[in-house]
């Protein structure tokens, strides 16, 4: 059978402190609205189970697996991606962190991991290993064997705990 | 000029990588963030059933629903000859199916439509009748003679695909009959995935202009997948455009054609319109080639002091429906000879025979080299079979039969010439970088409170780097690599290399390589890859081969680059090339290093000012053949506690000790092993894909395929020895696979030592809880 068309719905978003505003099918997956209606391809898709992580978003702050939601749930939220993260020409404490301690190699799994890590920091400035760790189990890595992600995340940690002070909260749009 | 390497930031040194600023940012271009104007979504039917005949294929409804734009199964394919496809092991696997499928999950059909969500409702809408047919998934059974047949098509009217075997029977029998002691024992190696966090995928675009066909693709090997187009499809292969973008992750995965890249292709052919084709992961777990799936029987035999003398192997290889396995031409069971390991081994024999089941393909790699994990897993475990049946200690059996440092090149009874080790350095530098003896004191300890730890060793041997040209080919294309080098008027340089990284950080490391040789800075020098218009020929990288191969290439080329440039400092410093020594990475007049020019001047020069009768331009290619395979080492060590209540493994501490020759960027290096033992772990502990009688697969998404997280993955100790490869210009051997090939024994060893005082002599892998806790249970041990 023929499915019926999808019923489309305007929605309005603010992504990396952008609000941009479109309509969408009401099945659209965040993950997709991000990556193809606005061309933010830096979230990955690893997975169909929400296991994998690579699609890691913050969704109001709070780290969600963007391919388990769907683009009509965040209207009206904030979200950050990766490409949110660098700052006026700055990168990140936490993606600085991942370059210096090499936490990453095929890059596949990097953004989702960056999110994730930024939520867990924002959260607690400052995580043991195994909190770190912990923290990072939804997001799977194939290459690094995560001893350098969490060394990256603990670099990050610190840089924006000597940071502190400076704002590194993004713009919300209430 | 203690500081020029580091400015330079030539070999040996910890770079921070290039390729990291835009992944970091988001901005790498993986197969899924190529967008062509009026690009169409393929989505793919798959079979249901492990066996079956197709009785019909109904795509009326499918091609009703909005946005569907096409239907293509396997009749139409067969029209135009492509129903059927070469694999890399001269076998043949179908592209779609025409009247039955083989395996659960098999493409049975495509839907083409304007967006991804249109294309899978029209797969859904895809009918297709089957009538049931009864599979065979134990290769085992497949040999009985009444075993259903998997491949009715073949002249040859059994599930039995090959017979390979390797070294001498009668001598191996005559030392078996002469030894004092000998262990046996049944090894099963399950069928893995590599799960790369990417699946695979491309997009097909055909120029109706020009008539040429550009195909974007995950691909581990777009030179060779180049020529495979164009010899199956008939284009000319100036005509055929392969582009390996950013990948997520290889592993051995994304070196096969899948029929969904082929489908893609035929797809754009027909529409017109560029297609694209991304798999979910589940039917990239479920579809695309496997690893392993070893059936193995092991002899060692050795006298009453442990000292070795024979081994004998016999396997039973699944390769499921098609022989697809990614390996070097004349070797059906890859490189799985080198199961002799780090033994100064008297004899050796080895059989393997290839068998089909109702299973997708099997026998890539697993982040390994041909095999490799197979034979290391063997040796390495009836090694501590053997120390277990003499009583003596796994470490000093090991280093009672090492081949010694004075016996390289050393020839295996299996026919390998191993190029340099020092097997007992490393295993000295891992047991006491984990304080072996306090181990097995603690142990000794524990054990009497009743507690379950082991000590586990493994000190494997690798054979990595293929060629030489004159054994090792894929379809006929002889295994070399190459590497192209242009140094520009202002001293920079871009070079372009035959390999392809996915991860492992060419881009850094092989502008590391063009530093040292020419005394450029890295900053300055550009590596490209993976463009089949641009990158010169090449195999490709998988096998750990792209180091030993291309790296080899790089370093040649270099010094080919070095060799016009001297002419051009003599032609400067109006001296004679003689009188000129390279040195602190410039030209310098012997006896007056105040006069000398650096790279940077001569490449300005051989723009600028070069002598008459010399071609302008500084550029080299180099298109190099290994004289030898390198053998990369390691000495690893795996501490485990075993939960008596759950059954679950702990691994408390892990050593590697690795040697892979010259280290080009140590970051990298230690990168490359944390991440090769983790896919170590994985297997040994975790992962595991399985069948059950009716065909079904298990394993299959992400949601039961368990790739180990944070929380399993234990804080990784490193460290290195350093024997140089003689025969690879720069001294280097290749290191990405080592930890994997590596790893599984140490575990597995450590979990049997564990157990050991409870008459447990073996355990297959994955060694997982219930499978465990119900052998505590069995020994009364489980609480």
């Amino acid at each position: 059978m023929a499915t019926e068309p999808a019923a489309r719905i305007q929605i309005s978003v603010s992504v990396n402190g952008e609000q941009r505003v479109a309509e969408v099918d009401a099945r659209l997956l965040l993950v997709h609205f991000l990556r193809e209606t606005l061309n933010l391809t830096g979230t990955h898709i690893g997975c169909d189970t929400s296991n994998c992580g690579a699609c890691t978003v913050l969704l109001d702050g709070q780290a969600v697996k963007s391919c388990t939601v769907l683009a009509v749930q965040a209207d009206g939220a904030n979200v950050e991606t990766v490409e949110g993260l660098e700052q006026n020409g700055q990168l990140h404490p936490l993606q600085e962190g991942f370059l210096n301690e090499h936490g990453l190699q095929c890059g596949f799994c990097t953004p989702g991991m960056l999110m994730t890590a930024k939520a867990l920091v924002e959260a607690n400035p400052a995580p043991s290993e195994q909190e770190i760790r912990r923290g990072i189990s939804g997001n799977l890595c194939r290459c690094t064997g995560y001893v350098n992600i969490v060394k990256a995340i603990q670099y990050g940690a610190a840089k924006m705990r000597e940071g502190a002070g400076v704002s590194t909260q993004e713009a919300t749009h209430a | 000029m203690p500081d020029a390497t580091t400015t330079l930031g030539g070999i040996g040194h910890s770079v921070k990588r290039k390729e990291d600023p835009r992944f970091l940012r988001g901005l790498g271009k993986y197969i899924d963030d190529v967008k062509l104007p009026g690009m169409l979504f393929m989505d793919i039917v798959r079979s249901p059933h492990a066996h079956a005949r197709i009785l019909s294929i109904d795509s009326s409804e499918a091609l009703k629903v909005p946005g569907v734009v096409a239907v293509v199964t396997g009749k139409e394919l067969e029209a135009a000859g492509l129903h059927w496809m070469p694999t890399l092991m001269s076998d043949t696997q179908m592209v779609l199916p025409t009247d039955r499928v083989c395996y659960q999950s098999q493409e049975v059909a495509c839907v083409l439509a304007e967006d991804r969500y249109a294309a899978a409702d029209g797969a859904a809408a895809v009918q297709v009748e089957y009538e049931a047919l009864p599979p065979i998934l134990d290769p085992i059974k497949a040999l009985e003679p009444d075993a259903p047949l998997v491949r009715p098509d073949k002249d040859k009217k059994s599930n039995h695909i090959w017979h390979w075997e390797v070294g001498d029977r009668e001598a191996t029998q005559r030392a078996f009959d002469a030894s004092d002691v000998v262990v046996a024992q049944d090894i099963y190696i399950p069928r893995i995935h590599v799960a790369s966090i990417e699946t695979c995928g491309c997009v097909a675009s055909m120029d109706r202009v020009s008539g040429k066909l550009t195909v974007w693709m995950t691909t581990q090997a777009p030179h060779a997948i180049r020529t495979v187009f164009s010899l199956v499809s008939k284009i000319p292969e100036h005509k055929i455009r392969v582009i390996s973008p950013d990948i997520g992750g290889g592993f051995g995965g994304k070196v096969p054609v899948y029929p969904g890249y082929v489908c893609a292709v035929v797809a754009a052919l027909v529409t017109g319109r560029p297609v694209k084709w991304i798999e979910d992961r589940s039917e990239n777990l479920q579809a695309d080639s496997f690893a392993r799936d070893y059936h193995i029987h092991a002899e060692l035999a050795a006298d009453n002091n442990g000292k070795m003398q024979g081994l004998r192997i016999k396997t039973i290889a699944d390769h499921g429906y098609a022989d697809a396995a990614a390996n070097p031409s004349k070797f059906p069971a890859g490189l799985f000879s080198i199961c002799t390991g780090s033994y100064d081994m008297p004899n050796a024999h080895v059989e393997v025979d290839g068998v089909y089941t109702n299973k997708p393909p099997g026998g890539i790699a697993y982040r390994c080299s041909f095999r490799v994990t197979e034979a290391v897993h063997t040796i390495e475990r009836m090694v501590d079979s053997l120390a277990l049946k003499l009583n003596m200690d796994p470490a000093e059996l090991r280093s009672k039969n090492f081949i010694h440092p004075e016996q390289f090149p050393y020839r295996s009874a299996l026919g390998w010439e191993y190029d340099s080790g020092n097997y007992q350095a490393a295993l000295d530098k891992a047991k006491a970088m984990i304080g072996y003896d306090d181990l097995r004191r603690e142990q000794v300890e524990k054990r009497a409170r009743g507690e379950l730890m082991g000590i586990g060793i493994s000190t494997f041997t690798e054979i990595v780097g293929a060629g030489p040209s004159h054994t090792f080919d894929i379809l006929g294309i002889k295994m070399f690599d190459s590497a192209e080098i242009r140094v520009h008027p202002t001293g920079s340089a871009i070079v372009r290399i035959g390999v392809q990284t996915q991860g492992q950080g060419h881009e850094t490391t092989f502008a590391q390589i063009v530093a040292e040789e020419l005394g450029l800075p890295v900053d300055n020098i550009e590596v490209e890859h993976g463009d089949t218009d641009t990158a010169p020929y090449g195999l490709g990288t998988y096998a750990s081969r792209s180091t030993p191969t291309a790296g080899a290439a790089t370093a040649m080329a270099a010094r080919k680059i070095r060799e016009k440039a001297m002419h051009l400092a003599a032609h400067l410093l109006e001296v004679s090339v003689d009188d000129l020594e390279w040195k602190d990475y410039q030209f310098q007049v012997r006896g007056a290093p105040e006069r000398f020019k650096t790279m940077a001047d001569l490449a300005f020069a051989a723009y600028t000012n070069h002598p008459q009768g010399m071609e302008a331009g500084l550029e080299a290619v180099c298109y190099y053949d290994p004289p030898n395979l390198t053998f990369p080492f390691g000495a690893y060590i795996a501490v485990v506690d075993i939960d008596r209540g759950t059954g679950e493994v702990k691994v408390r501490r892990f050593v590697a000790v690795d040697d892979c020759g010259t280290v080009i960027n140590p970051m990298i290096v230690e990168g490359q092993v944390h991440g090769g033992l983790t896919m170590g772990l994985a297997p040994a502990l975790y992962e595991q894909i399985w069948y059950d009688e009716a065909g079904n697969i298990h394993g299959g998404t992400l949601m039961d395929y368990l790739v180990p997280t944070a929380m399993e993955t234990p804080r990784w100790e490193t460290d290195r020895t350093v024997t140089p490869s003689p025969h690879h210009p720069l001294g280097a051997k290749g290191v990405g696979e080592s930890a994997t090939v590596g790893a599984p024994p140490a575990i597995v060893n450590a979990v049997v030592d564990a157990l050991s005082h409870l008459e447990v002599t073996h355990l297959d892998i994955p060694i997982t809880p219930p499978r465990l806790w119900r052998l505590l249970q069995e020994k009364g041990v489980a609480l």
